[in-house]
């Protein structure tokens, strides 16, 4: 008895000790700055899906009629693979961009899904993901015409007498010269003055072509654009070689870092579409977060007083045991990690009224066997005994539900099937073990008014049947 | 027992509420969301106090994405829908809104991908039914005398059917008149919906069948009648617990998942009654109807 009694101890502590864990790194994580979560100091937070935090989820088509059959999946993976550059350039916390291949239920297209959370402004985000940042290397146009200082602009006759009034004429014309002769491009900072600079190495081909622009350009300008802006308009002195060369545009450290990142990401390999976009904003998010935590608070409430109320003592010690069952679920959700999302939020609780489907179970069976005449502790070791065939047979039809929605479902319907799926098996080892355990370690063995009380249900007492 | 003797009065209720949900399915038709037919919504909610409903249609009227469909949402809010828009028809679409409006939510659905889910939809529809009939199967593989056991397999999945087809019905209604549409979790509302009524019915067959055992002899109807007296409370009180978890995602949970709770609240209600009064009585039915033979 001494053993079942310390058992019976130990697990209740450990479920104290799992609840202050819950608690403990939840609130540890609130009161952390952005910084230091950073940092892994706050192991655990609950990870929360995108309807809940806010972020974007974008799911792409890529083009495959270019690639040939075999080279198909190292595509999309090298696809996957820039676009992750992209993003993590941007700093997203905890970007998930995956490939989904072609298949039977969504039509033979290659996707690519990108969730982005805490990015709520598409725009930004597609802009993150599809732009090839566009470099190319300009020389001075000789058609243009400078506004001159004092606002008169020049106006040139042509051979025909005709005035020229296109002053709108680029300063610079394009050359052949782009990002795509990029070998690769480098951070580096400005000996004399510290600032940083984009040092840019081009390949063999491009070289040449630099070559022969600053040949050409001797003692004249020579513009730097990216994404058709001019970044900077350097003078140059004498002819380069090397092919190698710098742009200077005021950068900060951090935006140098940015143009190198988007520079060496390089280009798509496959071009992509968008086939769909979903946002959720931030206070949405929230609004659903606080929303699903108060039903799921309420929903325990009401399903532990309805025990109390209805089964009386066992019921208490249901009430306890799906406590329990409650802090190793949100201990699993932790450490898994398992990704929360509305519909999981409304799994989970809907799994706490299955949980307490088990003890019902049991309970009934102990009553109907204390009716029969045995006494308490029998009755209670043949409830659980006979009660077992119908909770298991009860909760496989629901697991082989949640298994079945897991595997085939899109990512909404995985995220409710995996809660439902952990919850029910959970539910099923913590009802049988926790409860038989605390009601063993009671250990009633009288049998009177008062424990045919405690073992009653709803109106009626667990008397002896005189039947 | 109550039930078995006013059986065909229950067997009855459950005919009309069927055939009610049927046709109230052809009536006034399945709507189907974004998810499946592919479109987009936009939600926006205006700082101060969000304009005429009329204003903002004109106003969209002016923007070359069709029609739009505008209805209000929360107290200073507006959901629009549309067909499958891209980003810069979106901002052009808040553009017109003015600064004042806010976006909340945005989601566009290309057609490939509501096709998907079409799929996606059908394929687990499929399997889960086919695990839950393998399932019944095997739970009812002993043959038990009088009633052999396939017949409570064809018992069970008719009485599933029933659930299902009362939840969708009622689901149809209420989308009529609140503007629900069927979305992924619908789908997911009902198979859930699937996987518990059954746990139930199989609960209170397994009853019947160690009764029959324990009772040799004695008349089916009794029997059966006995075991529902044994485990209705335990039925009621176990789909009451998932209905009052339920009830608080419906008043608290939220928004996005109201119509999933109030979809399986329907059907777990209607999966627990069947079990108890419809599954039962037409096992009783159908011994009598081959007593008679």
């Amino acid at each position: 008895m001494w053993k079942t009694r310390i058992t019976a101890f130990i697990i209740l502590l450990l479920g104290v000790g799992i609840g202050f864990f819950v608690y403990q790194s939840e609130i540890n994580y609130r009161n952390l700055t952005s910084e230091e979560s950073a940092t892994g100091v706050a192991k655990f937070p609950f990870k929360l899906g995108l309807d809940l935090s806010g972020g974007t989820h974008l799911i792409y088509k890529a083009d495959l009629s270019e690639v040939g059959e075999t080279d198909i999946e190292s595509s999309m993976d090298s696809l996957r693979d820039v676009i992750e550059r992209r993003v993590n350039i941007f700093g997203v916390a905890e970007p998930s961009i995956r490939v989904e291949r072609s298949g039977f239920s969504n039509q033979g297209e290659e996707r690519l899904i990108v969730d982005l959370p805490g990015i709520t402004d598409v725009t930004e985000a597609i802009e993150m993901i599809g732009q090839t940042p566009m470099l190319d290397f300009r020389v001075e146009n000789p058609d243009y015409l400078q506004e001159s200082s004092n606002g008169i602009k020049e106006v040139k006759v042509d051979e025909n007498g005709e005035l020229n009034l296109s002053v709108n004429l680029s300063p610079y014309t394009k050359t052949e010269l782009t990002g795509r002769y990029l070998d690769k491009a480098v951070l580096e900072f400005n000996q004399t003055t510290g600032e940083a600079v984009v040092g840019l190495q081009f390949n063999n081909e491009g070289a040449e072509l630099f070559k022969q622009i600053t040949t050409e350009n001797v003692g004249k300008t020579v513009a730097i654009y990216l994404d058709g802006e001019p970044l900077t308009t350097p003078v140059v002195n004498e002819p380069i070689t090397d092919g190698k060369a710098q742009i200077s545009g005021n950068f900060t450290a951090t935006e140098a870092k940015t143009l190198v990142g988007r520079l060496n990401s390089g280009a798509l390999p496959v071009p992509i579409t968008l086939i769909s976009t979903q946002t959720i904003g931030p206070s949405l998010g929230q609004e659903a977060t606080s929303a699903g935590v108060k039903a799921a608070i309420i929903g325990f409430l009401a399903i532990a007083l309805f025990l109390i109320i209805w089964y009386r003592l066992p019921g208490l010690i249901a009430a306890i045991s799906l406590s329990i069952y409650v802090v190793i679920m949100l201990a699993i959700f932790k450490i898994v990690p398992v990704t929360l999302t509305a519909a999981g939020i409304a799994g989970f609780i809907i799994s706490i009224g299955i949980a307490v489907d088990a003890n019902v179970l049991i309970f009934e069976r102990i009553k109907e066997e204390l009716r029969s005449g045995d006494g308490v502790g029998d009755s209670i070791h043949h409830g659980f005994k006979r009660a077992w065939l119908s909770v298991r047979d009860s909760n496989i039809s629901s697991i082989i539900t949640a298994i079945i929605l897991y595997a085939f479902g899109t990512t909404l319907i995985k995220g409710f099937a995996l809660i439902f799926l952990i919850g029910v098996v959970v539910s099923l080892i913590s009802a049988i073990s926790i409860t038989r355990l605390f009601l063993y370690t009671l250990n009633i063995k009288k049998r009177n008014g008062f424990t045919e009380f405690m073992f009653g249900s709803g109106f009626s007492n667990a008397k002896k049947n005189l039947k | 027992m109550f039930i078995i003797k006013y059986r065909k009065i229950f067997v009855t209720i459950s005919a009309v509420l069927v055939s009610l949900s049927i046709i109230s399915m052809c009536y006034f038709g399945l709507n189907f969301g974004i998810d499946f037919k592919g479109g987009s919504l936009l939600e926006v909610e205006y700082l101060t106090s969000r304009p005429d409903q009329n204003v903002v249609e004109d106003a969209i009227k002016s923007l070359d994405i069709g029609s739009v469909l505008v209805q209000p949402m929360g107290d200073n809010g507006f959901s629009l829908k549309a067909r499958d828009i891209t980003d810069e028809e979106k901002n052009s679409v808040l553009n017109v809104l003015g600064s004042d409006a806010v976006e909340k939510g945005f989601t566009s659905i290309g057609p490939s991908v509501g096709k998907e889910l079409v799929r996606k939809s059908i394929i687990c529809f499929i399997l889960v039914s086919l695990g839950i009939i393998f399932w019944i199967a095997y739970s009812f593989r002993k043959v038990s005398k009088p009633v052999s056991s396939w017949k409570y397999g064809i018992i069970a999945i008719g009485s599933l059917v029933h659930d299902v087809i009362i939840s969708a019905g009622v689901f149809v209604i209420l989308s009529h008149f609140m503007g629900a549409e069927i979305d992924t979790l619908f789908v997911v509302a009902i198979l859930t919906v699937l996987g518990l009524s059954v746990s139930d019915t199989i609960v209170v067959f397994d009853r019947i069948r160690e009764n029959i055992r324990l009772n040799q002899g004695k008349p089916f109807d009794e029997i059966v009648g006995k075991s529902l007296n044994q485990v209705y409370i335990r039925s009621i009180a176990t789909s009451s617990t998932v209905i009052l978890a339920l009830l608080s995602l419906i008043f608290f949970g939220p928004e996005s998942t109201k119509m999933f709770s109030i979809t399986l609240a329907i059907g777990m209600f209607f999966g627990t009654y069947s079990s108890i009064f419809l599954a039962s009585p037409l096992l009783v039915m159908w011994n009598n109807i081959q007593k008679k033979k």
